[in-house]
């Protein structure tokens, strides 16, 4: 890898930033272009915390500060997803300079494509989180008691898992995919919170469950302990959304800013689920 | 009530690795819980913690290390201001503590043979340190998000997520009835009524603009509950991490693993040396760690690393780079295979963001604000072996009743400096440990959770809608804003009271802190919408960032002393001057009556109260608990240490010698 610093002969004084900003969830979506001085070193973060300091458009106009998401700003948390030039990726790693490389212009920043947008750059990822109950992405342990060490795991399962542990629900291997569509529900006069919540859990229970909780019943299935809910979660991906939904179409392995083997998990998957059909079938 | 048959309801407020132990342990002792967290809990500052965990262990065992060891390297590293009795209590509960994230299925680095391997970290000779890869943080948080999801599947627990925490809810007994949080998407304000709170939010390295924390870590949940009349401890003692990569919006952590796994530290030995840092020859590179600290080279703790690499920077004026400063960490001389192993995650953000391959050209790194040591201040119950009382409604309880504080945002565990990898342990324990105490003191309420007037409840949620409003259209002709004002508290706060503290400095900032805090209480917001509203959330952090950056500022000018990461080089302890045996005795002597002297001072909680009518923190200072181990010298690398320690060993004997007739007389 060469110095980001190296890929850009000029430094520019001043950046054009274009944000695709939507004020609210069903509103209209409008583009906001955005000028900021160059630093040294910029991210997309650092770039957005100047957008929110000044407030400003390119034209003069007071405007609210684009609203986004992050949190550790060193790519371990998976909270600053984003689309930027049309890739989607972390905005912590986005860095300017190299940005600039590939388009001197501008830098464009829109929310990812397949969850509501709650505004600007904020987007509701619920979904992701409910498909880790889908798959009971936990190991069932009897206790929180001290009950002595977990069984030996040899050093190759340990290199397996972790890659696989790294996830950090980022969403970007769902963005990416195809087969995921965008489920955007509204909240009915009269309804409650919880009766909303139920009615779209319901809804992402059927649709299609998406590369990272797939990667993650691995995970668990190749625990000593976890895979004591192997069964439980092969069934879970055989079902409506599951493993079958998915068209191989390999982008998620693709855009994984962890580079977490998920087409591998996705074989596994299938193999795995066959063979339970399989067993199903004989204990019928 | 709680007492009888209703299950205890807790509120926990925050979703690291505290409030996750906290909330599943909890859980499983039959409490349900209202989980509060800015974020979803899974992307919780936890994550970034990078090295690994401590414990004693069976290897360590083997070459005579015991948790009594872990004890004393803990409050050693920590320059006695950690509380024993918790301390030894975290100690004993490690080794446990780990097991059970084994169990949990945290994938920690295995031996050939699939045991649970270790590394060496700072400020311990024994290699106590489990670790997984370098996301160590990352994987034990994973793992009790898993938990919490499956208690919240279920039922024993319900998540609010991106909410933030107001203030606690109090009666006019001044007990905690609940607490008050803002739902961060539709800006609902909204009580939580309980038995008990438990306040598990991190740190507050936000106060200092950049830091090597999330952007979560304002320290505004536990100021607001200082603000509440809970007291506040130890403030001025924050960690500046020795190794982290500079950056415009962070400065992002390089792990001490790096050095635990054989890093070294130098510096060209020529100032500013043109050339690639593969061409300078070994002679002509300054490893300064490893000449000045022999034993513990580079893995001397970490406030040492930081002065001394802030040292050979400003002081020495050796910077790797003119216009900026950084020295090298080096890697390049161990395998890459097992660089990937043992350190892949943190190489890969170095490479990421620097541009650089680490694994073949020395990192350039620099100190950066890390951990804050102090907090709100708790209670503890101190059990007969020395250690606290499993169960007792005390632990952890700040001094307003039915509010408890664990993890980061307690005091009690780091002392003046925290050791690596002890960090991850003291959240997880805490949460975990608490558990009992939080329902037991549930049970003994005559009046709980569903008892707490409609009328308190209204009224919280009103005060805070007030403040809420007013910040949105109450300074329409101000001009301030949020987000500069920030940047000037982090560039003064950076300045004056990070490695090295003058008191000039001090006090001038004080004053400027003062005039900041005004402004910002002024704050003039570009957006006063009443959707998604980052900007007056964030406001309403600043504002709350005042109270507990003034309390560190009066914390560090009061306390004129050098004790870990609290560094004032006007009340240094001088080096022993004399090679004459007689001469250096008699200093090594007026050494140890300074030091006894000054510990007689200074050995002290500073604990801060926030008084609303002056806008300022009051500051006393409370006995640590030192029982344990008697405070000694912390002589790292010290000219003369072999003189001192001699003088002061004989002290400690003969006090010894004195107790035991004492107690031959006293039984007589």
């Amino acid at each position: 890898m060469t110095a980001p610093e190296t890929s850009i002969k000029n430094r520019p004084q001043f950046i054009n930033v274009r944000v695709l900003r939507q004020d609210e969830p069903g509103a209209k979506s409008y583009w906001e272009l955005h000028k900021i001085k160059y630093e040294r070193e910029m991210n997309v973060i650092s770039v957005l915390q100047r957008i929110a300091a000044q407030a400003t458009t390119v034209d003069g106009k007071k405007v609210t500060p684009v609203a986004w998401d992050c949190g550790c700003l060193e790519e371990v948390c998976g909270s600053c997803t984003m689309v930027i030039n049309g890739r989607v990726r972390q905005s912590c790693s986005a860095l300017v300079d190299r940005l600039l490389a590939d388009n001197p212009d501008e830098i464009v920043l829109e929310p990812m494509t397949k969850f509501p947008v709650v505004r600007d750059l904020m987007v509701d990822r619920a979904r992701l989180f409910r498909s880790l109950k889908r798959i009971q992405g936990w190991v069932p342990v009897d206790s929180y008691y001290n009950l002595g060490p977990g069984e030996r795991i040899p050093r190759e399962d340990q290199e397996r898992n972790y890659p696989l542990s790294q996830c950090m629900s980022c969403g970007c291997c769902l963005d990416a995919c195809p087969q995921y569509q965008k489920i955007e529900l509204t909240q009915n006069e009269g309804e409650s919170d919880e009766e909303f919540e139920q009615r779209q859990n319901a809804e992402f229970d059927e649709a299609f469950i998406g590369a990272a909780a797939i990667s993650q019943a691995m995970l668990f299935n190749n625990h000593p302990t976890g895979k004591a809910l192997a069964a439980e979660r092969l069934e879970a991906l055989s079902g409506p959304g599951g493993i079958t939904t998915c068209g191989n179409a390999q982008n998620c392995v693709a855009v994984c800013p962890k580079e977490i083997p998920l087409t591998r998990s996705i074989a596994r998957t299938g193999r795995a689920t066959t063979l339970h059909a399989i067993k199903k079938w004989f204990e019928r | 009530m709680a007492a009888s048959n209703q299950p205890a309801r807790v509120v926990v407020i925050g979703g690291g690795l505290a409030g996750l132990a906290s909330t599943m342990k909890l859980a499983e002792l039959g409490a349900t819980v209202d989980l509060i967290s800015l974020t979803p809990v899974k992307r919780s500052h936890s994550v970034c913690a990078q090295g690994g965990i401590n414990s004693c262990n069976d290897q360590t065992r083997q070459l005579g290390d015991a948790e009594w060891n872990h004890l004393d390297d803990t409050v050693y590293g920590g320059d006695f201001l950690n509380h024993q009795p918790p301390v030894k209590e975290m100690a004993m509960w490690a080794p446990k503590v780990i097991e059970l994230m084994d169990r949990l299925g945290v994938p920690f680095n295995r031996t050939e043979e699939g045991f649970i391997d270790r590394r060496r970290f700072g400020g311990t000779l024994f290699k106590r340190t489990a670790f997984a890869g370098a996301t160590t943080g990352q994987q034990l948080l994973y793992a009790l998000d898993e938990q919490v999801r499956r208690c919240e599947s279920e039922g024993s627990v319900r998540k609010f997520e991106f909410w933030d925490f107001l203030g606690p809810i109090q009666d006019e007994t001044g007990r905690c009835r609940g607490a008050v949080a803002q739902n961060l998407t539709t800006m609902e304000i909204r009580a939580f009524p309980a038995d008990a709170v438990v306040v598990a939010t991190g740190g507050c390295g936000l106060i200092y603009g950049r830091s090597t924390m999330s952007v979560f870590c304002t320290g505004s949940a536990a100021s607001r509950c200082f603000q509440a009349g809970a007291k506040y401890g130890n403030a001025e003692f924050i960690q500046v991490h020795p190794t982290a990569i500079p950056g415009a919006d962070k400065l992002r952590l390089m792990s001490e693993s790096a050095r635990g796994e054989g890093g070294r530290v130098w510096v060209p030995r020529k100032a500013h040396d043109p050339r690639e840092p593969k061409q300078i020859p070994d002679s002509e590179r300054y490893y300064f760690l490893e000449e000045r600290y022999p034993e513990y080279g580079n893995l001397v703790p970490r406030d040492i690393a930081t002065r001394e690499i802030f040292d050979i920077c400003v002081n020495e004026g050796l910077s790797v780079e003119s216009d900026r400063m950084c020295v090298y960490l080096d890697l390049t001389h161990i395998p890459r295979h097992e660089l990937d192993r043992k350190l892949g995650g943190i190489l890969e953000i170095y490479e990421k963001f620097q541009g650089v391959d680490p694994r073949d050209e020395p990192m350039k790194i620099f100190p950066a604000v890390h951990y804050s040591m102090g907090g709100l201040w708790a209670d503890y119950v101190k059990s007969a072996d020395g250690g606290l009382e499993a169960g007792a409604p005390r632990n952890h309880m700040t001094n307003i009743e039915g509010l408890y504080a664990m993890g980061e945002c307690d005091y009690h565990y780091h002392g003046a400096n925290r050791l690596g990898a002890n960090s991850l342990l003291s959240c997880i324990f805490t949460g975990l440990f608490t558990g009992s105490s939080i329902v037991n003191y549930a049970a003994s309420q005559t009046s709980g959770a569903d008892d707490v007037p409609e009328s308190l409840l209204a009224s919280a949620v009103q005060a805070q809608q007030e403040r809420h409003d007013h910040l949105l259209h109450g300074n329409k002709d101000s001009d301030e804003n949020p987000y500069l004002i920030h940047q000037e508290l982090g560039d003064l706060m950076t300045r004056v009271a990070t490695v090295v503290r003058k008191n000039d400095q001090l006090s001038e900032a004080m004053g400027k802190i003062d005039e900041l805090h005004e402004r910002a209480m002024r704050v003039n917001l570009a957006d006063t919408g009443a959707w998604t509203n980052q900007n007056v959330v964030f406001a309403k952090a600043l504002q709350d960032m005042f109270p507990v950056a003034k309390a560190l500022l009066k914390g560090a000018l009061q306390r004129d002393e050098c004790r870990g990461a609290h560094f004032k080089p006007d009340f240094i302890k001088p080096p022993l001057t004399s090679e004459d045996p007689t001469e250096r005795r008699r200093q090594a002597e007026a050494w140890c009556d300074a030091f006894q002297a000054n510990n007689e001072k200074y050995l002290k909680s500073t604990i801060a109260t926030w008084n609303a009518e002056t806008n300022q923190p009051d500051l006393t200072y409370e006995d640590v608990d030192t029982s344990l181990i008697p405070p000694r010298p912390r002589l790292y690398g010290l000219v003369g240490a072999e003189a001192i320690e001699e003088v002061w060993n004989e002290r400690a004997a003969a006090t010894a010698a004195d107790d035991d007739t004492n107690r031959y007389a006293d039984s007589h």
